[in-house]
This record gives structure tokens, C-alpha cells and sequence, in this order.
């Protein structure tokens, strides 16, 4: 049984031509079970930044040109810019997607989840089973072992990793916004998400002693309006903190030109960080996620070495469980022959004879076993199971 | 045998050190590394006290360099509550140099080797000596909070790029983490005094500079936990109050013992 996988990514396709391939679930699903009727297994991973087809099937060839095919059928300019790959290369693809090494941010976590619903909407086996429950296990590996993942990959996420590095869990703090940006908002639905709760939305309406006064109250201050000068000056800022008590402000100014006034970090218990400041912050993180994707590099390549292994393996164990059945075979065989001799010995004695003659064929056995399961991982595999089929004459007597 | 235990401890705990020194320069293999060296200095250090009272029958801890002893084993016992989790390993940073150090001093001075004889009974020792220590290893602990607090607070002022590529407890966290350790040490430094005034006076004893440091002591934790509590300190200003705090703490545990053992 061999992989196959064809498909296109971010790396091969411009938006405009991934939004044609793109499959909703139901639509992925139902090319999943369309394709598993060509090969023996399918599974239809489709995001934003990619639309990949995994196949399993006796005929490599075959599978590939009907992925081809259920591709073009939706996008026939697609054909291109697809990538086409088999056993090892597709499974080690299918772990580094599902690590997020070939994601467009590195180490992102939302693929995760759509490798596994590709599993669970797949018409899948043993073979499509096994890579993708270890592409899950590499994912979950490399998130767990490197930091990959773990740094924001946006200056919206950065301001809400501030926000959690002044106040610990966000639950119950409270935001105020300065103006409506759509970074804002994000930044704004990222700290929400976390728990926290919009305490003011102000606008150009909203008047700046209402402004000062929820100063004193909330915990994180966004702004990003259009106005051209300072919309909260340190003065007004330094009068709220008199009224905190100790309590720490979290200001975020994603203006150009900038609302608050820098003079502000000047101030004692309150930070001030504006978009220069976050936008250094997304370029070291995501520097340090690239140097972590190194690290995971080397953990998606031992898991698909593995899976390699295993692959090759499914080669020659119906010829080992044949020559170990046919030994088992001899082996009562033989000892049924003398059972005259043996009806003398004891149940003891009898169970040792039994225990003695198991253990020489399983010595007997054991190395030929292990080189022939070598002998697949380099490929040899069927060469070895054909010989010891012959050697041995196995699956002669059904002929 | 105490010979024996000794020097794993200090060398676990000195590796402990260095490693959380490479931590904050690479965060990764040697914090953790560090930590499994408090972990097995911490274990060959309790081996040592527990061979200590095995063999002198009780409480040896009755000499100022052997209580030194015991107070390293409860600052790196208060650390372990915490150490373990990789946000909080930098106060490895501040707790155990300070713990190898004076792992040393007690050697030098004796409190880990041989045997102490104490003019004091045991449940006196037990009760006094304990209740001090125990609270001067949560003071430290609180100490150590107090400084992350205020390094981690510099760091968010300073804006650099690197801000979040290290994990770090939040500094709500390290202010109330400091918060309860005071809350729950300062009791104990409190009955501590206590049994040893009842025992001063019972004795027509003198006052001593050590005694009179211990109360200053007291005053500055319990003006930082009445401050805190009652005028809503918080941050900068309640860690550097901390901090002067554990500068009593370590003028009463290094620079005035002998007045009081003696």
C-alpha cells in the first residue's frame, strides 16, 4: 500500500487561486469518500493556505492522477501549482504541516485542529489512520518540547501577551477604547477572549473627564484613533494613578500619530507601549519561533523516519507471520508425533518440553525476523519476503 | 556519613546556581537541568539533617552556624513549592547562589559536620529556633519575589523587543505571591519572638543586639503586611520594602549571631 499525497499551499499558490480549491467540510468529506472508492483510503485537509489530498492505494499512479483530477475538476488552472508526493515525503509533509512548520507563521496552532478534522472527515484505514494520528502526536510533541507556538505571531496578540504579562489571567479586567481601528479591535476581541471586558468604548463623542475618569478604573487602555494630536496626556494620566491605589495600567497606543503622550512612560505604575514598540516585539517573537522551528525540524524528522519504518514493515510481516505459523506448525506437529514418549512425563515435565521447544523456535526465528524487517526499511523488503517464501515454501499448501 | 552528604548538596545546589544563570541566557536545557539540581541538593541536604539529629539525638540545630544549616533547607524547601514551574525558575536566579553560599558559612562555622551541644532544651529550640527560621525562609522567599518583581517590572518599562520571549509569572502574580508569603511568615516570626521573650524573661536573660534586630525585624514585615493591607501599597514601592525587609533578615542570620549563641 503506498501514500500518496497532492495538493497546493501558500508556498505554490496565490489566494486567488487556493479560495477556488478551498473545501468546506461537508463539501471535503464528500471528496474524501469519492476518492476512497479509487484508493483504498482518502483525506481532504483544506484551509486558507492549503488544500491537500491524501490517498492511500495499491496503485500509486492511479490514486495521484485521480487527486489530479478531483482538483482540476474544481480548478483546472490549479494543476501547476500542485506538489505531488508519496510514502516517506508525504508523510514527513503531513508532520510538518501538522507541527505548523509549513505554516505561514510558524508554529501556529489552529492547524492542529484541521489536520485532526481532515482525520475524522477522512474515509480513512490503516495506513491513512497511523500517519495521521502520528502527525497529531508529532504536533502535540513539538508544541509541548519547543516554544514554537507559544509566542504572538501579531501585534493584536502581542498587546494582549502584555496584558498577561502585567496582570497574570485577564479574567474580570477590564478595557478601555480610544477610537475603533480594526487593530484595535482585534487587539481588543484577543484580550476579550482571555476573559477581559470592554468597560468603555470612546469616540470622538466621548468626553475626556468621562475619559479620565474611567482611567482610574480599568486596567488596559487601546487606543487608535484618527485624531492628529495627543488625546491623553500624561498629566490626566498621572492624576487617574493617584487614584489606583498601586494598581497597574496597561497602555497600548496603535495610533500614527500616536494618542497618548509618550511622557506618559514616564509615570510610575503604569506601561505605555505604542506600535513601534509592539511591532518589535511580533519581529523578535517570531524570529524566535524560526530558531525553535529549527529544534522541531529534527523531531518531525525521527517521527517520520518512524513512520517510515513502520511503513516499510507492512511488507514483509505477512511473510513473518507466515514463517512463524508454519514453525508453530512443526512445532505441535512434531511434538504430537511424540506424545507416546511424552505421555510418560508429568504435567510438569510436559509443560518444560513445551516451554524448551517454543523457545528454540522463537530463537530460531528471532534474527530472521529482525533482518527482514531491516531489509524493508532500505527497501529490500519484498525481495527478503519473496525469498523466505520460497525458502521455506510458505503458502504452497493452498496453491 | 554527613561528611558524604555534604558536598552533593552544596554541589547540586552551586550547579542549581550556574544554571539558572545559562537559563537567562538560553532559556531551555540548563533551567531544567537547574531545577533537578535543587531537587537532589535539596534531598542530599535532608539526608544530612536527618543524619545530624539521628546522631546527636534531637535538635542539633542549636549553634548558629548549624541553625544557618537549617534555615538554607527551608529557603530551598519554600523555593521548591515554586521552582519547579517553569515561569517562576529565574527566582532560582536570587535564591540559590544565596543558598550555596551560606551552605558554605554554616560549614565554615561548623553547623554542618560535627556535633553541636545545645545549652537549650529541645521543644525550646524546636519551638524558638524553628518558628524563626521557618519565618526567615518565607521572608527570603518573599525577597526573591519582591527583586523578580522589580527586575521583570524594569524590563516592561524598558520596552526591549525580547519583552516576551522568556516565560515569566505575571507581575500581579509575583505581588501577590510576596503578599501571601509575608501574610503567612509573619506569624510565625511573631510566635517565634514570643517563645523566646517568655524564655528571656523566665531566664532573667539580657536583651542582645541579636533580639533587638529580630523585632526591627518584625516591625518592617509587619509595617510592609499592614501597608499593604490597610493603605493598598502594591509594586514597586511594597518590594523595595521587601527587599530592605531581607536586609534585616540577613544583618540577623550573618551579622549578629554570635552575640546570641554565645
Amino acid at each position: 500500500m503506498r501514500l500518496v499525497l497532492v495538493g497546493t499551499s501558500h508556498h505554490h499558490a496565490p489566494v486567488e487561486l487556493r479560495e477556488r480549491v478551498a473545501l468546506k467540510r461537508e463539501q471535503a468529506q464528500a471528496l474524501a469518500a469519492r476518492l476512497a472508492e479509487v484508493a483504498a483510503e482518502a483525506a481532504v485537509l483544506s484551509t486558507c493556505n492549503r488544500t491537500e489530498l491524501y490517498l492511500a492505494a495499491e496503485d500509486a499512479e492511479a490514486a495521484e492522477s485521480a487527486a489530479v483530477g478531483a482538483l482540476a475538476e474544481l480548478e483546472p488552472e490549479v494543476e501547476s501549482a500542485l506538489y505531488r508526493l508519496n510514502d516517506r515525503a508525504a508523510a514527513h509533509h503531513l508532520f510538518r504541516v501538522a507541527a505548523g512548520l509549513d505554516s505561514l507563521v510558524p508554529g501556529e496552532g489552529e492547524i492542529l485542529g484541521q489536520v485532526r478534522l481532515a482525520h475524522e472527515l477522512g474515509t480513512t484505514g490503516p495506513l491513512l489512520d497511523r500517519a495521521f494520528r502520528q502527525a497529531l502526536h508529532v504536533g502535540r510533541k513539538v508544541r509541548a518540547e519547543t516554544a514554537v507556538g507559544e509566542s504572538p505571531s501579531s501585534v493584536s496578540a502581542a498587546a494582549a501577551a502584555l496584558a498577561e504579562q502585567v496582570f497574570g489571567g485577564l479574567e474580570g479586567r477590564s478595557i478601555l477604547l480610544l477610537g475603533a481601528g480594526k487593530v484595535s479591535e482585534q487587539a481588543a476581541r484577543n484580550l476579550r477572549s482571555r476573559g477581559a471586558e470592554i468597560a468603555l468604548v470612546a469616540d470622538s463623542r466621548t468626553g475626556r473627564d468621562e475619559i479620565a475618569g474611567r482611567l482610574a478604573e480599568v486596567d488596559v487602555v487601546i487606543a487608535s484613533t484618527n485624531a492628529p494630536d495627543v488625546v491623553l496626556d500624561a498629566p490626566v494620566v498621572a492624576e487617574a494613578l493617584r487614584g489606583r491605589r498601586g494598581r497597574q495600567l496597561l497602555l497600548v497606543d496603535l495610533a500614527v500619530p500616536r494618542d497618548l503622550d509618550p511622557a506618559i512612560r514616564g509615570l510610575d505604575g503604569c506601561y505605555l507601549y505604542d506600535i513601534d514598540d509592539l511591532e518589535g516585539i511580533v519581529s523578535e517573537t517570531l524570529a524566535g519561533r524560526r530558531r525553535e522551528a529549527q529544534r522541531a525540524e529534527g523531531f518531525v524528522a525521527v517521527e517520520a523516519e518512524k513512520f517510515h519504518e513502520w511503513h516499510a514493515s507492512l511488507d514483509v510481516v505477512p511473510a513473518i507471520a507466515s514463517l512463524r505459523a508454519r514453525a508453530e506448525e512443526i512445532r505441535t506437529a512434531e511434538l504430537q508425533k511424540a506424545d507416546s514418549l511424552l505421555g510418560r512425563l508429568d504435567d510438569s515435565q510436559r509443560r518444560a518440553v513445551e516451554a524448551v521447544t517454543a523457545q528454540i523456535v522463537n530463537k530460531l526465528l528471532h534474527l530472521p525476523t529482525v533482518r527482514m524487517k531491516q531489509a524493508a526499511a532500505a527497501a529490500d523488503g519484498v525481495l527478503y519476503a519473496e525469498a523466505v517464501r520460497h525458502l521455506f515454501g510458505l503458502g504452497e499448501d493452498e496453491r | 556519613m554527613a561528611e558524604l552528604l555534604f558536598w552533593p548538596a552544596l554541589l547540586c545546589y552551586g550547579e542549581a546556581a550556574v544554571g539558572y544563570l545559562g537559563d537567562v541566557r538560553r532559556p531551555g536545557l540548563a533551567g531544567r537541568a537547574a531545577t533537578w539540581g535543587v531537587r537532589v541538593g535539596w534531598l542530599a541536604q535532608t539526608a544530612l539533617l536527618a543524619v545530624q539529629a539521628a546522631r546527636d539525638h534531637g535538635f542539633p540545630w542549636g549553634t548558629w552556624a548549624s541553625s544557618l544549616a537549617l534555615f538554607v533547607w527551608l529557603v530551598v524547601s519554600a523555593y521548591l513549592i515554586w521552582g519547579c514551574r517553569r515561569p517562576y525558575r529565574l527566582l532560582g536566579l536570587a535564591v540559590m547562589p544565596l543558598a550555596a553560599v551560606l551552605l558554605v558559612v554554616a560549614r565554615i562555622g561548623g553547623g554542618t559536620g560535627a556535633a553541636s551541644v545545645s545549652r537549650y532544651s529541645s521543644a525550646f529550640l524546636v519551638l524558638h529556633v524553628g518558628l524563626v527560621l521557618a519565618a526567615f525562609a518565607g521572608f527570603t522567599l518573599a525577597a526573591a519575589l519582591s527583586a523578580l518583581y522589580v527586575w521583570e517590572e524594569g524590563r516592561l518599562k524598558t520596552r526591549p523587543a525580547t519583552i516576551l520571549s522568556r516565560q515569566m509569572p505575571a507581575l500581579a502574580t509575583l505581588d501577590a505571591l510576596a503578599l501571601r508569603t509575608v501574610a503567612w511568615s509573619l506569624p510565625l516570626l511573631t510566635l517565634g519572638i514570643a517563645v523566646g521573650l517568655v524564655r528571656l524573661i523566665g531566664r532573667d536573660a539580657r536583651f542582645d543586639a541579636l533580639i533587638a534586630a529580630t523585632v526591627a525585624t518584625w516591625l518592617v514585615w509587619a509595617a510592609y503586611l499592614a501597608l499593604r493591607v490597610a493603605a493598598g501599597w502594591a509594586g514597586r514601592r511594597a518590594a523595595y520594602l521587601a527587599l530592605a525587609g531581607f536586609a534585616l533578615v540577613v544583618l540577623v542570620r550573618l551579622a549578629l549571631p554570635a552575640t546570641h549563641f554565645a
